[in-house]
């Protein structure tokens, strides 16, 4: 596998390795947690929990035994920045780990590494190989005594569900992967029961940007409430696809004039558990606060048939769901039902509307990440291609008070 | 004793939500409390109490379906549902612990629709054929399908059965088309039996429990205790039901079909009659059972005074070797061996082990043997003709009565087991009330009992009837002048793995019945009887792990394994539902009807004296007992082909 083209200069580009561990070194790990909570940075996986927050519910657990664990599964669909930063600047996120495990006082990190992804393997074995022989691993971390901590590398086995923490954790541990039950949350009962912070790839990467270049630089891109750049991967009817760097709080319009997707009839952002945003609302923007994703875009061009796009989507989440709980176990294959009746003309308004009340159910009522946001994909092209998907609607052979 | 169980490896893999609750716990042990409002009612509640246990406290009813009191929470259905203002998303009662002054709403409009649509989405993918189903009526499904006025197939229903019907099991039947996937038999399996033969596979609507390597059930290390079947909350797993065959033989003229009822089913089969939990309908179903035609109604209390002769005898005897022989070889302690889930559990788990096991048979087996020679001889049957049948609390039993090793006059011990469920059926069909019949004796030759057998059902009962006999025989002393009214109250209780100490202060003079054996007791003066008692798999592990660590169950000298958590009461042939309040239920029951018995002393009991002085004429653990009432056991392991 090749990496994907970068598109144009990153930040990373030009933080040098060493000087974001020694700033954090050189402070208490309280000065190190405020400096990441003036910055705002919030999880770039996808969810936008504030960094800073999680890290120090960690930091206050009272326990000897505590985890740093890098979430690398990068599972969404038209995600693959992780994979670029793990290629390029897998330096970075040890020691955005190795930060976290100063800050939280943890003895251990994880990396859980997709199971595409075991060609990175030994690039990234021989990448903290060479960390511990410069001491920025192991024992007494930069001369500090009492600061050991080791990295270890854990493979995936290939499924989507295990980048939700919980179910993360439990293919740690060995276990079939399946979100827990939250609360109690991993910053108390994580890996083997014990306090555990599980971040994205990207996050601690910046981590490191933000020691070295402070809080007030970070937070002075972006918006108010979804401060810093982010990476994106692009994908899909665009003439430039790839990972760009963008500050948060780009407009969808903005976006693609970027990579020379104009005239695109949709955008999806967020992947598959995503918003599909349709051209007349190009100018959202993309945070936390409005259209929110953890970097996959993809471009629907004019010619895109939005009904397959949702069949595609749903195929996916019927493939991935661990099977645990009720509404997503047989709500996504409901959806996917109703998407090939639709393309037949067979599914009445009222079972469209049955269905779209059944995405709400999902989306309330589902365990984890996975099943609240499989619906989404479908609900937002009901609503928001009617036009596209009426032309087909047909009588309905399940419900006997058809609209 | 307890601390010496809590640190023991673990050897299945814990459910995720073991460790959930483990956590939830220990928020409760910290003993704060916390105050919520469910559906605008305040509550006060320990830290940690699930909204679950909060609205329950109100008497406010949570549909609930993954939930079962016995086990861990799964939250997995998701029928239990509730907003918790603030949240972004509803959150399962069952499993969200209380940990601030939360707002809960039980029936939002919210709250109301998702349930309907997860039971309509759980019925879509339920091949339904409730007309037929054993479970109708009984089914948590069916049940929630009412209470929430479904009316149609929202969403379509399955037009024909996905899964083939594992039926390769003596003991449990698995129809997984009507598996709602509630995991609460993987549950059971693993976190309350440590067994872990069942798991889920695959993923998303094809998700299915399944074993390993997805074989039958008889080829993996199922035990057979049906606990799965007694919290299954729909027909997907039920016992394998030879009542057909049981009337074939009762219509056939030139059978003689006898039937031997065990104490637990006759204290619980009136739940199948809608009566309350604790009430015996002992002597009612000989009534019903003879309306039935069955030729002779037998009362396997009778085999269990046996049963407690012959273990006790046998462990006097390795006592005398250990003891008074200094013999270092003798398998101490003893383990009883009446509990086949326990026994088939051992040969699986602990082969090693298996010469500590009583060589005696159960209760139901050495009647059978008995039926099939004593019986037949004096009343000049040929055994070929008689067929025998037992009421058993266990699915269990089943697997039992067919183990080749279990023919002792060449023909079956017992040809079938039923369960209490299965005979309730079969009592319904011939149109029998069974509440108000009136209520007769047991036939003879095997009519009289003590309760001593009664108390088998429940857990400790062995290990009291065995005590009760054991120290009479040894000390010369009524075990009433021991222990108030004979009850042995140091193994009684419900704990999970129980420990005692009985000192044998006196010793009398040999009695009549062993004399053969023993010439004297001297050297049990001043000895200690230490004896464990434990129930359920998962607690019998962790009895093994302690005796392996050298732990203080090693030092015992005769340990009681149930399989089953409560004992015989808590059976996988019982009535479902099942929850420790309806197990004490019936253990009260049981406790009743022993005190209700003049003669209370296995070794007392006339029938088995009588057994000995015209049958078994070498004693107790004499030549033809072994051959009649005496068994080996099969070392299994855990990987079986
Ligand atoms: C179904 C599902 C899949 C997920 N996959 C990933 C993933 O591949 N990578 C990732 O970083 N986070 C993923 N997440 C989010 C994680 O659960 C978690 O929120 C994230 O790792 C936290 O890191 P952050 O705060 O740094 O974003 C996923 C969540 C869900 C519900
Ligand atoms: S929402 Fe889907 S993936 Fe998540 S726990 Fe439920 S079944 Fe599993």
């Amino acid at each position: 596998m090749t990496s994907p083209t970068t598109m144009g200069k990153l930040t990373f580009d030009a933080v040098s390795p060493g000087v974001g561990l020694k700033a954090a070194l050189a402070q208490p790990a309280a000065a190190v947690l405020d400096r990441i909570a003036a910055s705002g940075l919030r999880g770039r996986g996808g969810a936008g929990f504030p960094t800073s927050v999680k890290w120090s519910m960690a930091a206050e657990a009272d326990e000897a035994d505590k985890y740093v664990v890098c979430n690398a599964d990068e599972g969404e669909p038209g995600t693959f920045k992780d994979r670029v930063i793990l290629s390029e600047f897998a330096d970075l996120v040890f020691e955005g780990m190795t930060i976290a495990a100063r800050v939280i006082a943890a003895r251990k990190g994880i990396v859980y590494l997709r199971a595409e992804y075991s060609y990175l393997r030994r690039h990234l074995e021989s990448a903290l190989a060479s960390r511990r022989e410069e001491g920025l691993l192991g024992k007494r971390i930069g001369g500090k005594e009492g600061f050991d901590f080791d990295i270890e590398i854990h493979m995936g086995s290939g499924s989507y569900v295990c980048g939700e923490e919980t179910a993360l954790i439990e293919s740690l541990e060995g276990h079939r992967g399946e979100p827990r039950n939250r609360p109690p949350f991993p910053i108390d009962t994580g890996y083997l029961g014990h306090p555990t912070i599980v971040n994205n790839v990207e996050t601690f990467a910046w981590v490191v940007c933000i020691l070295e270049k402070g809080a007030e630089w970070f937070k002075s891109h972006g918006t108010v409430k979804s401060t810093g750049h982010k990476l994106f991967s692009v994908s899909g009817d665009c003439s430039r696809p790839g990972v760009y760097e963008f500050p948060m709080g780009i407009t969808v319009a903005e976006l693609l004039e970027e990579v020379g997707g104009q005239g695109a009839k949709a955008v999806q952002v967020g992947g598959a558990s995503g918003q599909c945003v349709p051209a007349s609302q190009s100018d959202r923007t993309i945070a936390y606060e409005d259209v929110p994703t953890g970097g996959s875009i993809i471009i629907f061009g004019p010619k895109r048939d939005m009904l397959e796009v949702a069949r595609n989507f749903l195929e996916f989440f019927v493939d991935e769901s661990c099977g645990q709980c009720t509404p997503c176990r047989e709500g996504v294959p409901k959806l996917l039902e109703g998407v090939q009746m639709l393309q037949q003309g067979a599914c009445s308004m009222a079972y469209l509307k049955e269905l779209c009340s059944l995405g709400e159910t999902m989306r309330l009522a589902s365990k984890c990440g996975l099943g609240q946001s499989a619906p989404n994909a479908f609900v937002s092209i009901a609503r928001d291609f009617q036009d596209e998907i009426l032309g087909r609607t047909g009588f309905g052979r399940r419900n006997g008070s058809d609209g | 004793m307890k601390d010496d169980l809590v640190n023991q490896r673990v050897r299945a893999p814990k459910s995720q939500t073991v460790r959930t609750v483990e956590a939830i716990q220990y928020a409760k042990a910290r003993g704060e409390t916390v105050t919520l409002t469910v559906d605008g009612n305040p509550v006060e509640v320990p830290l940690g109490t699930t909204v679950l246990e909060a609205a329950r406290k109100l008497g406010i009813r949570i549909p609930t379906l993954c939930y079962h009191d016995d086990l861990c929470l799964a939250g997995v259905c998701r029928v239990c549902v509730v907003e918790v203002v603030g949240q972004r998303t509803l959150q399962a009662a069952c499993s969200y612990p209380i940990t601030a002054p939360i707002e809960v709403r039980t029936h939002s409009p919210h709250v109301r629709r998702a349930r309907r649509h997860i039971i309509d989405l759980l019925l879509s993918e339920h091949y339904g054929e409730c007309y037929t189903c054993n479970r109708s009526v009984g089914c948590e499904l069916q049940a929630l399908a009412m209470e929430y006025g479904v009316d149609f197939f929202r969403f379509g229903r399955l037009a024909r059965p996905r899964y083939e019907i594992d039926a390769s099991s003596h003991s449990v039947v698995r129809d997984m088309n009507k598996c709602v996937l509630c995991r609460r038999c993987i549950r059971t399996c693993i976190d309350l039996q440590e067994v872990g033969v069942l798991e889920a596979i695959g993923r998303g609507n094809r998700t299915k429990v399944s074993t390993f390597l997805d074989k039958p059930l008889a080829d993996v290390i199922c035990i057979n205790c049906g606990q799965c079947i007694n919290r299954c909350p729909t027909g997907a797993l039920r016992a394998n039901d030879p009542t057909d065959d049981v009337w074939a033989a009762i219509d056939d003229p030139s059978k003689h079909v006898v039937i031997q009822t065990a104490p637990s089913p006759r204290a619980a089969i009136g739940e199948c009659f809608g009566l309350p939990p604790g009430k015996a309908l002992t002597f009612e179903l000989n009534t019903a059972l003879r309306r039935c035609g069955f030729d002779k109604v037998f009362d396997t209390n009778f085999a269990a005074d046996l049963t407690i002769v012959e273990e006790g005898t046998e462990l006097l005897l390795r006592l005398k070797r250990a003891l008074a022989e200094g013999d270092k070889s003798v398998a101490l302690p003893q383990f009883t061996s009446c509990s086949p889930g326990w026994v088939k559990y051992i040969e699986h788990f602990y082969p090693d082990y298996l010469d500590h096991v009583s060589s005696a048979k159960s209760p139901q087996q050495m009647f059978g043997a008995l039926l099939k020679t004593y019986y037949a001889e004096t009343n000049r049957l040929d055994p070929r003709d008689v067929v025998t049948v037992a009421l058993m609390p266990c699915s269990a039993k089943k697997f039992e009565c067919n183990r080749p090793e279990m023919c002792a006059s060449g023909y079956k011990d017992i040809d079938y087991g039923l369960t209490t469920r299965e005979l309730a059926k079969m009592i319904r069909e011939a149109g029998v009330d069974l509440p108000r019949m009136p209520k007769s004796e047991f036939d003879d030759p095997f009519g009289t009992a003590t309760g001593s057998g009664v108390i088998f059902g429940a857990t400790g009962g062995v290990m009291e009837a065995a005590i009760r006999t054991v120290l009479e025989l040894v000390t010369g002393t009524k075990i009433e002048d021991l222990y108030e009214h004979a009850d042995v109250m140091p193994v009684r209780g419900f704990d999970g793995a129980r420990y005692a100490e009985l000192p044998i202060r006196a010793v009398g003079p040999v009695p009549p019945l062993v004399e053969n054996l023993f010439a004297d007791w001297d050297w049990l003066r001043g000895a200690t009887l230490k004896v464990g008692v434990c129930h359920g798999t998962a607690n019998a592990m962790k009895v093994m792990e302690n005796i392996k660590a050298g732990g203080r169950f090693s030092q015992c000298h005769f340990i009681e394994f149930m399989a089953c958590p409560g004992g015989c009461l808590g059976g996988g042939g019982q009535p479902t539902p099942t929850n420790p309040e309806i197990r004490a239920a019936r253990a009260n029951a049981i406790y009743a009807e022993d005190r209700s018995y003049e003669v209370r002393k296995a070794h007392e009991n006339p029938a088995v004296v009588e057994v000995y002085r015209r049958f078994l004429t070498g004693g107790p653990c004499g030549p033809k007992s072994h051959k009649l009432l005496h068994t080996h056991y099969t070392p299994r392991g855990k990987y079986i082909a």
